[in-house]
């Protein structure tokens, strides 16, 4: 498997609702109609003007003659469409986007004729166009709104559900499939077909993560055109001929690449869907927040989907700038720890004062108070959120600690996934808390709690018995803080336990491996006692500084970007759904450009 | 608004006549045929049409039809149905090509307002408003009726379509 590079830099931003994938894609006001930038074409859509420019960017990024389909999306007019993606290759083979057009007549000048009224006298073409394929040219004139076009797209989709075996309420894309949206949209009531419908294979078993149902598929290729020219893995593709064209893998081989499940987000119908969410829940249920994928340092954009405080399922939330429309089938299948009966839902610890956090917070304070300097060491996670890790190092600041986090590297691919599997080492960097390289002060402690030097550690989310700090050493500590998630032997031993939450049961941001710094909200209600690290960080450091910090994500941001130089300027507000980069001070191989 | 009153007259201010009118519709009553029913030992039969409580229906292979699309849950104004859906690894639907069934369906009798939704919205004919209207329980629980006994309550429906064995009928004859 050869992946190649996502498309990069792209100008166009899809919206999160498929149908204005393509609205965002292009910028309309270039100046008034009647003065043309020497780069912009004028055509009319629906008779109205719009001014486009004569190059956009195609699926690599690449420019390329301007599409009818941008045309149209310029002027804010909707055109349907199911092979075509603004992240795919163009195929131009459902032809649901057909649409009719017109070309100005030429005098014998070779130059256009205009009418008594000045404007162009337009040459209706005959014959429809595809709008994903067809580039404009100057002067054309596109109608989407006419009887015919009606008429195309009312064949065109009972040509698509003259086999479609109808089966909605078993499907699991009901409710975002696109067939269903435009049948509404653009369809026919009724259906004129009597025939016996092709019967082709259902509830395939395709890869390890996809079932495929062939009744389904319309045949539109995208995921074909995925696999093949985005991940760089040619398992798919059609065989057979007219209405027994079946899609299928290649024999033998299953379909299991490590993006695979896009396929599942790609496909407009139910033909692929995903094994994990299979029958799980019907999606309008699904409470969609917007969140930040946190199983490796590529931070891919999500929405999770959840409902009564479960999250059901991950799908990649569109963001030029880092994923693009995709995300790895690994982090979108790792929420299931999330839910793990073991978690950790009560304060604990050997020396718990009262099963309350007021007493609890007090009995730690009372315990870093009496401290004496540099007796104290922090073990940070690099999966915490920027928030957390600007309180934890004003916690080292106030009481005088010494600070590292825990680094977490795998195998890259060439695609998304990169080396550091921690969503948050360069925040960890950015505050000061990791120590260069990450990880090289653990065995100094180690060394500290031998020669008794260190007698307070704080343990933040890692399992510290792993990196070199085992159980007999963590025995000899007076006092050992420790906040997780899950159960572990570090919890285990802990005099003063503080249950924490997953990224989506809290709010925050991270800052991925390029520095692009990115909100997480919170799509579920923490468990039991479990608090948001952040919130009660932030009671612990008012406690024991006297300064007061704000008690809104927003106003902690705000603070924070005020207070570390490389965040300056930055804005919680102004971050938006998709980010900003900060400037990363150190370059490390996974965030050289690209 | 003021409304006048105007001063009763001699007659009825002695209010025997309209002590009489109210004798004579009383005696008028007295000698009909009677509509009192003497419930519970005597039980009213609801017209056909009648929306009582919604239950579950198999059709006449004993196969549930209900197909776990969640559409009732999401109709129900009320939400007093509550579905949980089968996931990956459910246990096989009854009709092979029909995937999956619901592993837990409740409805809440309690909140229900019998107002017959769901039995409009469900694609599969599964659910119908039957002719009970006297649900009685003895603790809030047990009012709210799971899978099973909305089944068993809701009987057999004869289908005439059976459009998941028609549909198995249709591809196996297309087998190759
Ligand atoms: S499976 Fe889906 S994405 Fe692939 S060709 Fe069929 S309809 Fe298109
Ligand atoms: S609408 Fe019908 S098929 Fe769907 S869940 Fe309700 S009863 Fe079952
Ligand atoms: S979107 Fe243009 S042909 Fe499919």
């Amino acid at each position: 498997m050869t992946p190649t590079h996502p498309p990069s830099g792209m100008a166009r931003e899809s919206a999160s609702s498929f149908r204005h994938e393509v609205s965002g894609s292009s910028s309309t006001a270039l100046g008034s109609p009647s003065t043309p930038p020497a780069d912009a074409i004028v055509v009319t859509v629906n008779g109205q003007k719009v001014v486009v420019p004569r190059l956009m960017p195609d699926w690599t990024g690449k420019l390329a003659p301007t599409t009818m389909l941008q045309a149209c999306a310029a002027a804010k007019v909707d055109v349907p469409f199911y092979c075509y993606h603004p992240r795919l290759p163009v195929a131009g083979n459902c032809r649901m986007c057909l649409v009719e057009y017109g070309t100005p007549v030429l005098g014998p000048d070779r130059h256009a004729v205009r009418g008594p009224d000045g404007e162009l006298v337009i040459n209706k073409s005959p014959r429809p166009a595809i709008a994903c394929a067809t580039p404009i040219t100057s002067g054309m004139a596109i109608y989407t709104d006419t009887p015919g076009v009606k008429r195309m797209r009312e064949g065109v989709l009972e040509f698509l559900l003259a086999n479609h075996p109808l089966d909605c309420p078993i499907c699991d894309k009901a409710g975002e499939c696109r067939l269903q949206e435009y049948s509404v949209d653009y369809g026919e009531s009724a259906s004129r077909f009597v025939e016996t419908k092709v019967h082709k294979p259902k509830q395939v078993d395709i890869g390890p993560r996809i079932v495929l149902d062939d009744e389904r598929c319309i045949l539109c290729t995208r995921c074909i055109r995925f696999t093949r020219d985005l991940v760089g893995d040619d398992a798919l593709g059609i065989v057979n001929r007219g209405s027994y064209s079946t899609l299928t893998h290649y024999p033998g081989r299953p379909f299991d690449n490590n993006y695979s499940l896009n396929t599942v987000d790609l496909c407009p119908v139910g033909a692929l869907t995903s094994k994990d969410f299979r029958f799980q829940m019907r999606v309008w249920f699904l409470k969609e927040t917007k969140g930040v994928c946190t199983s490796c340092g590529t931070g891919c954009n999500i929405l999770i989907g959840s409902r009564e405080n479960r999250v059901l399922r991950y799908t990649p939330r569109d963001n030029g700038a880092v994923n693009g429309s995709w995300m790895c089938d690994t982090g979108r299948l790792n929420y299931k720890w999330i839910h793990r009966p073991d978690r950790i839902v009560k304060l604990g610890g050997s020396r718990l004062p009262a099963p309350a956090w007021p007493a609890a917070l007090a009995a730690v304070a009372s315990a870093l108070r009496n401290a004496p300097p540099s007796s104290v060491a922090i073990v940070a996670s690099a999966r915490q959120t920027n928030e957390e890790l600007y309180l934890l190092r004003k916690l080292a600041q106030r009481l005088g600690a010494v600070s590292d986090s825990v680094p977490r590297s795998g195998e890259p691919d060439r695609w998304l996934v990169s080396a550091d599997r921690n969503p948050n080492s360069a925040g960890a960097r950015l505050f000061g808390l990791a120590a260069d390289p990450m990880g090289s002060n653990v065995p100094r402690f180690a060394q500290g709690i031998r020669t008794g030097s260190l007698k307070t550690l704080l343990v933040f989310g890692e399992d510290v018995t792993r990196c070199g700090l085992g159980a007999d050493l963590l025995a000899k500590l007076e006092t050992l803080i420790v906040s997780d998630v899950l159960p572990n032997p570090t919890t285990a031993l802990a005099h003063h336990l503080l249950p924490g939450c997953a990224a989506v049961e809290k709010r925050g941001s991270f800052t991925n491996v390029h520095g692009r710094v990115q909100r997480v909200f919170a799509a579920i209600d923490p468990p039991g006692d479990a608090r948001p690290e952040w919130e009660f960080l932030r009671d612990l450091v008012m406690a024991l500084t006297g300064h007061a910090f704000p008690d809104t994500i927003e106003g902690l941001f705000n603070q924070m970007a005020g207070d570390v130089p490389a965040l300056h300027g930055l804005e919680w507000a102004a971050l938006g759904d998709a980010g900003l980069t900060v400037p990363m001070q150190s370059r490390t191989p996974d965030n050289e450009p690209r | 608004m003021i409304v006048k009153r105007n001063p009763l007259n001699w007659a009825e201010r002695l209010y025997l006549p309209a002590v009489w009118n109210g004798f004579k519709v009383t005696l008028r009553h007295f000698f009909r045929r009677k509509v009192t029913m003497q419930y519970p030992e005597e039980r009213w039969v609801v017209p056909q049409a009648y929306r009582g409580a919604p239950y579950l229906v198999r059709d006449q292979n004993g196969n549930t039809k209900c197909v776990s699309c969640q559409l009732c849950e999401f109709v129900c104004p009320p939400k007093a149905i509550s579905i949980t859906p089968p996931g990956p690894d459910g246990p096989p639907a009854d009709r092979r090509n029909a995937e999956k069934m619901p592993l837990e369906f409740k409805i809440n009798m309690l909140r229900c307002i019998f107002c017959g939704l769901c039995e409009e919205v469900c694609p599969e004919e599964a659910i119908f408003l039957k002719r009970d209207y006297a649900l009685v329980g003895t603790n809030r629980q047990e009012m709210v009726y799971a899978r099973d006994k909305l089944l068993e309550l809701g009987g057999t429906h004869q289908d005439h379509i059976l459009k998941w064995e028609r549909m198995e009928r249709e591809a196996a004859a297309q087998e190759p």
